[in-house]
């Protein structure tokens, strides 16, 4: 919290600082099977986020000791591109990275049904492109979606979103500049199957009150995100199934 | 028995089916009586069991699946066979050779050699034990000619279709003789390459279009018209050949 603040960052009418109300989620927008390479692949643009994800596998484990005799090994990269953000990032895997491929790692994992495929490995890989706040989120979000189209058989989609309070009040899907300047920021994946909230961070300080009013907001932000999900997973078969019902109609003028 | 969705309707992993009275079938799963789906796909009720089939997906070998694999590795006792699935197959020489292996005299690579593409029957399988093939049944063994295609595995029902309906029209009008390995490759042997070409056009439609209804009628109607065009062009030609 060094850095000076410049400017009120919500105004006396509750407008934040990129336009939004204190509830209110970035635009978001997920795109699926983007890579032709990868066995599954997604899209995310959450704000000024833009992220994509890859999944390769169900596959045979390499290096071989690393496989596990009763259920695939899920291995995850979160890595942001050196040109992601304003000052150049070094491309190496910094701890922070390190950290956050473990931590997505564990709140997807309750979702694949790993055990399916034993002695098998699935690789995902979270490449940020541009980051401007909870890229953790929205990794997530787009992985779990990624995963899907691979066709990885899933309990649930997770879906990521954070919460957290700016100059006292409480907002949903803080922005890099909201969460830099505020007093608290608390990212949360969830998966609404089983009502399992499978990540849970937070920094800055909130008291009980406000923490469980952050937690129901974030959880609000979730399902609003989740429905952008299924949706974008949809949209993929649909499209095909119109321009199809579209090629008819040509069919039949003729 | 409540049910949440219309038949043949998109779902994706997680969404709620149906409830209590229902056996969870493909691509689902039941807990707390509730039965979710896995995957992205089109969901089905039957009487007693819901089921998703799903849209994308890789292959799961299973014991007795025919499958199109390709040689990856020649080892003392037998070859090692990528069929596309999380595991790779093991072929033992014993399972290729009609009489037992005899490693003095029977030469592996010259059987199949890194590259070579084999239809083979998957015989053992489970959690512990990689696939095992072998070739010692009619129709399997090295493939020497014809040109492979590769599809989503899920889509191989829908290219045999209803008691082999879509593969038996497939044969007849293009008159190709065609082998489907259930990993999702599928051999087309040709008499001509214009017969090939036309087999694998309607094998790519039926990938693409897997997941609509009338699939069978208008794939007749494709080769059909793709057939009645060469023949136009072929009398066009004689026409115009008469006519100088």
């Amino acid at each position: 919290m060094t850095q000076k603040k410049l400017e009120k960052m919500i105004d006396e009418n509750d407008v934040r600082i990129d336009g939004r109300k204190l509830r209110e989620l970035r635009p978001t927008k997920i795109e699926v099977g983007v890579l032709g390479n990868a066995d599954g692949s997604a899209y995310i643009e959450q704000g000024k986020n833009k992220i994509l994800a890859a999944v390769y596998g169900p596959k045979e484990a390499h290096p071989k000791h690393l496989a596990l005799p009763d259920r695939a090994l899920l291995r995850c990269r979160y890595h942001m591109a050196p040109f992601s953000v304003q000052e150049r990032k070094s491309p190496a895997p910094s701890r922070r990275e390190l950290e956050l491929s473990k931590v997505i790692r564990e709140a997807l994992e309750p979702a694949i049904f790993t055990e399916y495929y034993p002695r098998t490995s699935i690789d995902l890989f979270i490449e940020v492109l541009q980051a401007d706040g909870g890229t953790r989120c929205a990794g997530i979000t787009v992985a779990s979606v990624a995963l899907a189209d691979a066709g990885i058989p899933m309990r649930d989609l997770v879906t990521a979103c954070a919460a957290g309070k700016v100059e006292g009040r409480l907002v949903l899907d803080l922005n890099d500049y909201e969460d830099k300047g505020g007093d608290a920021d608390m990212p949360l994946a969830y998966m609404s199957t089983a009502s399992a909230i499978t990540l849970l961070q937070m920094d800055g300080n909130l008291s009980g009150k406000e923490f469980e009013q952050v937690v129901n907001l974030a959880l609000e932000g979730c399902k609003q995100i989740s429905q952008i999900q299924k949706e974008a997973l949809i949209v993929k078969y649909v499209v095909a199934k119109e321009a199809e019902t579209e090629r008819e109609a040509e069919v039949g003028e003729e | 028995m409540p049910v949440y969705y219309e038949r043949r309707q998109l779902v994706t992993p997680g969404d709620l089916l149906a409830e209590n009275d229902y056996f969870a079938g493909e691509n689902t799963f039941k807990e707390n009586g509730k039965i979710y789906a896995t995957s992205v796909g089109l969901v089905n009720y039957e009487e007693k069991r819901v089921y998703v089939l799903a849209l994308k997906s890789f292959y799961v070998p299973m014991v007795g699946d025919t499958v199109i694999g390709k040689v990856e590795e020649v080892t003392l006792g037998g070859w090692i066979i990528d069929i596309k699935a999380p595991h790779s197959a093991m072929l033992r020489a014993s399972d290729a050779l009609e009489r037992p292996f005899k490693p003095q005299r029977d030469d592996l690579p010259s059987l199949f050699d890194v590259g070579d593409m084999i239809i083979a029957k998957i015989v053992a399988h489970d959690r512990t034990r990689d696939p095992l093939l072998t070739i010692l049944e009619r129709g399997l063994g090295k493939i020497t000619r014809g040109q492979i295609i590769e599809i989503t595995p899920t889509k191989i029902p829908r290219v045999i279709g209803k008691q082999g309906s879509m593969i038996s029209l497939l044969k007849q009008l293009t008159r190709c003789q065609i082998a489907i390995g259930q990993n999702g490759r599928i051999l087309v042997n040709g008499k001509t390459p214009e017969d090939e070409r036309l087999a694998v056009m309607a094998i790519r439609k039926i990938d693409q279009e897997a997941h609509t209804t009338g699939l069978t009628d208008r794939v007749t109607e494709m080769l059909r018209k793709e057939k009645g065009e060469k023949e136009v062009l072929k009398n066009d030609a004689k026409e115009t050949r008469k006519n100088d």
